[in-house]
């Protein structure tokens, strides 16, 4: 009805509100994808040998793996000569203090609500930036050191962390997991890497912020997180892009290891640019995130709240090998105009006695298609197993759509495996009822979309959660059926 | 306060309110019965701005303002409230959160400043004292799971909130048992007072035994074709409607 068309045409006509370019002298490397540029940036960032080993072993199997065609939606042909691999702000490639970076670089991330400057900064949460293939800054660093923790880029790590690094890196998500891993450990830029020694608590939210700025660049950072025995830690991604006609690559690996009763919680609050109302631009958001529960009694627990990208193809998965291990994926995953979501969760139960749940609320409007796929998978010696999956769609308007991929695969029969799933439909009477109530549409739309992702919200740091109701508002500004 | 003139109104092209002319003045309780499919809800969902519902002809002014011309939002800003025949669930936005919502609103309209939280959970606790609203109703997610009394009980609680200056009960009594009934009646008629009016949609003398109207109206394919006070509702329970309608029929000019 018009009242909805209004509504939908008027946050459809919300225009991006991260989508400024940045104007910086930046070092780029040329388009192409060879073994010289996988030198090139490997001794840009002064690599040791292995590593440089590690990354050109990945270029040879992506060379060789072939493109996926399962996903439920058109795959956009993706010319790899064409993206640049390496794009850094100029001057330094390394920064000492916040004092050395261009103040411009500052700017733009106090204009994204990410001030560096400690004293600004939302009180415990420390923060490193990321900047196209960058690690601009991160903050907290001295205090978070006293405690014993690492919280730095990567390529930081693989200068003065080389042991952890190279014990872990890859030993989750292997480079031959799909050909935009492999891509990614031949060509990653930075990313951050955490460490949470035996028995610490992170006292603060760990937090990365990803930016892409430059024109034809991919981005292809790498977190690599571990926590060992008994300890705990609470991390954030948040990213966005400029709004470009062209498309831009994001093909990110997340690695996360949990230790003996360790505890890892994961969000993340995706925004890149999802291109225009007519699907012209946007990145190609095609991430690898995957933990794993190694020790006993350990936990892992991934967030996403994913509001941008013009295809978001990713599934946050949880390797369940410890005895009582824990996994759990809560997702909201809106698409609006013409963007495309692909996304869920792969729950691997190997341990005995281990548990998953698995929440996930897709919202689709405009256009949008929205797919949320999702493995269970039980093995022969995961006495006990248990699985709680629940899985909603809301379909805002009559042009979206909602798949829903449920697999289950149990080799194992005292498991118990729990699927349910909903769809339904923001109602004219249900906006219709709040207007009565002399609440607008606009503000109809956002209390019922965020009743409904509540589930999901209410694990978010606070910080966040609010940051994420306003996203989900933005995002959806144009929506009602 | 409500003067209806010569109301026209259609969905999809077929018409449903065929000249309606109706006038409220503050401290009024109009009843409004009908035979099913008379029209009556239709004239509740017209007067609160339904979308789907297309007015043809005819005025409503309402407080000296061109009710048709604001929007549903508008509507209920100036004081228009409508008791929902089927209120609706909407699941995860708080009851509570939603009321302090549309309460803002409402004042922001008027150019107040928010209710502080302390002065709404006060007049929240009052309200729920004079209504006999279950607490425990007030903290879970709007009429989500609740029964179809909870929900009647819920709007009629919302009304006592928001203070409108008109109120629509669209068919309250369907689906309240005797005890419910009673009470969402006194609700009502605490809340009565010489500046607001009510206007009641009802199939039912019951209701307007606790209810007292002052006036009754007999909607009936489109028009109101019958007014009266209080015992004429008596009438319409002994009688039916047949009579009316024969009546009706005779007046008709033959097409």
């Amino acid at each position: 009805m018009s009242a909805e068309q209004d509504i939908l045409q008027e946050l459809a006509g919300r225009e991006y509100e991260f989508g400024f370019e940045t104007q910086i002298e930046m070092d780029i490397a040329p388009p192409g994808l060879n073994e010289d540029i996988i030198r090139f940036i490997s001794a840009k960032k002064q690599e040791p040998e292995w590593l440089l080993e590690w990354r050109l072993k990945g270029f040879q199997l992506f060379q060789k793996l072939t493109m996926p065609n399962w996903q439920n939606f058109k795959l956009p042909e993706v010319d790899f000569q064409a993206v640049s691999y390496y794009a850094a702000p100029k001057n330094k490639v390394k920064y000492n203090s916040l004092d050395e970076v261009d103040p411009e670089l500052l700017r733009t991330f106090e204009k994204l609500g990410i001030p560096l400057e400690e004293q600004k900064m939302l009180s415990g949460v420390a923060v490193d930036a990321v900047f196209d293939s960058i690690s601009v800054a991160t903050t907290f660093k001295a205090q978070l050191h006293e405690l014993g923790i690492i919280f730095c880029s990567f390529g930081e790590a693989v200068q003065e962390h080389p042991e952890l690094v190279k014990k872990y890196l890859g030993t989750v998500v292997p480079q031959s997991d799909n050909i935009y891993a492999a891509l990614n450990s031949a060509v990653f830029s930075d990313g951050s890497f955490v460490y949470i020694p035996k028995g610490v608590r992170c006292p603060m939210e760990l937090s990365t912020y990803f930016r892409i700025n430059a024109k034809n660049t991919g981005q292809f950072e790498r977190t690599l997180i571990i926590a060992d025995d008994s300890s705990y830690v609470s991390y954030l991604e948040g990213c966005t892009a400029p709004m470009r006609d062209e498309n831009q690559l994001h093909a990110a690996v997340v690695e996360l290891i949990a230790l003996d009763h360790a505890e890892i919680k994961y969000s993340t609050v995706q925004n890149w640019y999802p291109g225009d109302k007519d699907g012209k631009g946007g990145i190609y958001n095609f991430v690898t995130k995957r933990g794993i529960c190694k020790g006993k009694s350990s936990k892992i627990s991934w967030t996403q709240v994913e509001t941008g990208s013009a295809i978001t193809w990713k599934y946050p998965g949880v390797i369940l090998q410890g005895d009582n291990s824990i996994g759990e994926f809560y997702s909201v995953a809106v698409t609006a105009n013409k963007q495309v979501a692909d996304t869920g969760t792969k729950m691997v139960h190997i341990g005995k006695n281990t548990k998953s749940r698995i929440i996930s609320k897709g919202i689709s409007a405009g256009h949008g298609h929205n797919t949320y796929r999702g493995l269970v998978k039980v093995g022969p010696n995961a006495t006990n197993a248990r699985n709680f999956t629940q899985c909603d769609s809301l379909l805002i308007g009559d042009r979206c759509g909602a798949h829903t991929f449920p697999y289950i695969e149990s080799k194992n029969n005292t498991a118990m495996v729990e699927h349910e799933a909903t769809t339904s439909k923001i109602g004219e009477d249900q906006v219709f009822y709040l207007n009565q109530r002399g609440i607008d549409n606009e503000q109809a739309v956002n209390m019922i979309v965020n009743g409904y992702a509540k589930e999901v919200l209410n694990q978010l740091p606070m910080e966040f959660a609010v940051e994420a109701q306003k996203l989900l508002s933005i995002t959806l500004e144009g929506s009602v059926g | 306060m409500l003067d209806i003139k010569n109301l026209h109104a259609a969905v999809e092209g077929n018409a449903i309110l065929k000249g309606i002319n109706l006038t409220v003045k503050p401290g009024e309780v109009h009843a409004i019965m009908g035979p099913n499919g008379s029209g009556k809800s239709s004239l509740a969902s017209v007067l609160a701005g339904r979308e789907s519902y297309e007015v043809t002809d005819g005025s409503v002014d309402f407080l000296g303002k061109d009710l048709l011309d604001m929007s549903p939002e508008v509507r209920a800003r100036e004081g228009l409230f409508l008791a929902f025949q089927y209120p609706v669930e909407i699941p995860g936005v708080s009851n509570i959160n939603f009321l302090k919502t549309a309460v803002n609103e409402i004042r922001a309209y008027h150019g107040e400043p928010p209710m502080q939280a302390k002065a709404f959970l006060d007049m929240l606790k009052s309200k729920q004292k004079l209504m006999e609203f279950d607490a425990n109703l007030m903290n879970r997610s709007l009429n989500e799971g609740f029964s179809g009394g909870e929900k009647k009980r819920n709007d009629i609680f919302q009304m006592a909130m928001l203070e409108p200056k008109l109120a629509i009960m669209d068919e309250t009594d369907s689906g309240l048992d005797i005890d419910a009934l009673r009470i969402v009646s006194a609700g009502v008629n605490k809340l009565r007072n010489k500046d607001n009016a009510f206007i009641i949609i009802t199939h039912y003398q019951r209701l307007l035994e606790y209810i007292v109207p002052d006036f009754v109206h007999v909607l009936y394919n489109g028009r109101i074709v019958k007014s009266g006070t209080k015992e004429l509702a008596l009438e319409l329970e002994e009688k039916g409607y047949d009579w009316l309608k024969e009546d009706i029929r005779l007046e008709e000019p033959v097409q």
